[in-house]
């Protein structure tokens, strides 16, 4: 009994961290997306279902599934930009400068996300970094902001990080004999990358890609910034309603529904990631 | 030519430290050749460069005639046992064994059998579906044998693979290992540090240190007949002295050794009056002659230490300025207790001349 009490009282300071700073500020929002938006942006403690009513109308659910679209991509694209650089990174770079080179991918962490947004800015407008070395050599300039290709080249460029790093711990972790063994049967390199290498870093992928889909379908800095705002996704629906619309409960019920999807997309995929811990 | 191994003066270092220096082997089809020797002494980076996991950085590697130089591992006539098994953990016991058989080589329809036929010969029969780690070391240690030899390679290289069995079941593994390969006709290369593991299962010894081949011998030479000090040492000859021949003639020769112990050695041609010698004699060839015929040649020593190893003593035994080790089998040991006075005989053909180094 005593250790029980003991492992209780553990396990308190996570608790109420959990309560206060996940828990409670859920609900408050669940209370303030069932009300009604006042003359002046405060909220009219009335309780209905009208903000969700009203989130699940058309115009909103394209905007939901542009945003589904857009957290997709992002994961594929970094999964395919960051397997390589971590497979180099923690297989082929020499060990000697594998730490800098793992500070070099967090390095941009160092500087505020806002702030890399605008720096890209400057590298992507009309009269840009870009544009000026493109015409410097006799190129036409080209249309690089503004757009979606600058949005998804914005996102790829924030999640890139979280990619990379479940994804190194786990190409870390790989016993390299298991690399010759695969060699040493015929398999050729690439057939060893197929049938060894990615199966047994299943689980850096699912991390990774985890870490990666959740914030990319709340995004709305990339859209906003390197898209113009042209673009809506719900990311930017959300940011919106609270900071331009001033109508807090349907921002709200925006909120909530986008964390009821990322839990039920969890939910989905639990089997295919839970496969991928045993696989371990 | 199929199955023959040829090594000729490879070497290969690793930043400027060299691993294994000028070696040269020749593996006969069906042969079964262990590569003995302490750690560091360049056996693994041997057993590596047929592999292919490793390049020579000068000398020739023919495998079944054919040179292996630049040919990357996955197209060489050869598979490997590795150390700790490198089984993959994501597969089950069956996808493992047809992980090689999966390459088109074999058509799909026969890989169960081809599998299952494996799994047999490692007496591993129905334990296809287990997941890796839910296999004792013993059982890893088979899937990985099968593994390696459901692809019928010329040549099976063997990376202490019975390193992290325990005694008995190692013992178990070598006799099985050896009726295997017996059976297969294949040619086996081998590694190992464990010289009663050597002398079991080999047709021929190649000891190693530093990075060369010190003697190729098979066990029953090795045994009898080590050449050098290293050799010597390794296979637990526990007594090298340094002597001085005094005198050659009849066929044998009278050494003194530094400690002032005189004995006779039956003379191979190499002992050369007034030159120095090294000699290497068994612990258990050192009779104890307490009385009968032998006792009158016999020299008179001290019991100084006693080393208990369960089926034999060691005795550290004080004759003059020197000290021997005998061993002497339980049913006799017993009678003996450190202090007593003991009389030594030493056989002539017991005494071993040796080199300091090979040739």
């Amino acid at each position: 009994m005593k250790t029980r009490r003991q492992g209780l009282l553990l396990l308190l300071p996570c608790a109420i961290a959990l309560l206060l700073l996940f828990a409670l500020p859920q609900v408050l929002m669940f209370e303030a997306s069932l009300g009604r938006r006042s003359a002046y942006g405060g909220i009219v403690h009335d309780w209905g279902l009208l903000n969700y009513a009203r989130a699940l109308e058309p115009l909103y659910l394209k905007i939901l599934a542009r945003s589904l679209w857009l957290a997709f991509a992002t994961t594929a694209l970094s999964l395919l930009v960051g397997y390589p650089v971590a497979y180099w990174i923690a297989v082929r770079a020499p060990v000697r400068f594998r730490s800098a080179l793992l500070v070099l991918v967090i390095l941009p962490f160092w500087t505020s996300f806002l702030v890399r947004m605008y720096a890209w800015i400057f590298v992507l407008r009309s009269e840009g970094l870009l544009n000026l070395s493109l015409e410097a050599v006799g190129l036409p300039r080209l249309g690089l902001l503004y757009n979606d290709f600058a949005v998804m080249l914005g996102q790829l460029y924030g999640e890139l990080p979280f990619m990379i790093l479940p994804l190194y711990a786990s190409l870390e972790k790989l016993d390299r004999s298991l690399l010759e063994a695969a060699a040493d049967l015929g398999a050729r390199p690439r057939e060893t990358l197929w049938r060894v290498t990615v199966p047994l870093t299943l689980p850096g992928i699912v991390a990774g890609s985890v870490l990666v889909f959740i914030p990319s379908l709340g995004a709305f800095l990339a859209p906003d910034l390197l898209g113009g705002a042209r673009t809506v996704y719900v990311g930017n629906l959300i940011q919106s309603q609270f900071a331009i619309a001033r109508d807090m409960p349907f921002g709200a019920a925006l909120s909530f529904l986008l964390s009821l999807l990322v839990l039920l997309l969890l939910f989905l995929f639990r089997k295919p990631m839970r496969a991928a811990q045993v696989g371990r | 030519m199929r199955g023959a191994v040829r090594i000729e003066a490879v070497s290969k270092a690793f930043g400027g430290v060299p691993a294994v220096r000028e070696v040269t082997l020749s593996v006969d089809p069906g042969e079964f050749v262990t590569l003995l020797g302490p750690s560091g002494c360049g056996k693994t980076t041997l057993l590596r460069l047929l592999a292919g996991f490793e390049e020579p950085d000068a000398g020739r590697l023919l495998i079944s005639g054919q040179d292996m130089a630049g040919m990357p591992s996955y197209e060489r006539p050869v598979n490997t046992v590795f150390q700790h098994y490198a089984l993959f953990p994501h597969l089950s016991v069956a996808g493992n064994v047809a992980f090689g058989l999966r390459r088109g080589a074999c058509p799909p329809t026969e890989i169960p059998g081809r599998v299952a036929k494996a799994l047999e010969m490692v007496r591993l029969t129905g334990l296809g579906e287990r997941r890796i780690d839910q296999l004792s070391g013993g059982q890893k240690q088979r899937v990985a044998l099968a593994r390696a030899m459901v692809l019928e390679p010329d040549v099976l290289l063997l990376d202490e693979p019975m390193a992290a069995l325990d005694l008995k079941l190692r013992k178990e593994m070598q006799v099985e290992v050896k009726n295997l390969q017996e059976r297969l006709k294949t040619t086996f290369v081998f590694v190992t540090h464990d010289q009663d593991e050597a002398l079991v299962m080999s047709d021929r010894i190649a000891v190693m240190n530093e990075g060369r081949i010190e003697q190729v011998a098979t066990p029953e030479e090795l045994y009898e007949r080590p050449r050098t000090r290293f050799v010597a040492d390794f296979l637990a000859v526990k007594n090298l002295l340094e002597a001085e021949v005094v005198e050659v003639a009849g066929g044998l020769a009278s050494l003194r050794t530094k400690g002032g112990l005189v004995v006779r050695a039956t003379d191979d041609g190499g002992f050369s009056p007034g030159a120095s010698a090294l000699v290497g004699i068994r612990p258990e060839r050192i009779a104890i002659a307490d009385a009968g015929p032998d006792a009158a040649a016999a020299l008179p020593g001290v019991i100084d230490d006693e080393i208990y190893l369960g089926d034999t003593t060691d005795w550290r035994i004080r004759l003059g300025g020197e000290t021997v080790t005998v061993s002497e089998g339980a049913a006799t040991a017993q009678a003996r207790k450190r202090g007593d006075a003991v009389r030594l005989v030493f056989p002539p053909d017991a005494i071993l001349r040796l080199a300091e180094s090979p040739a």
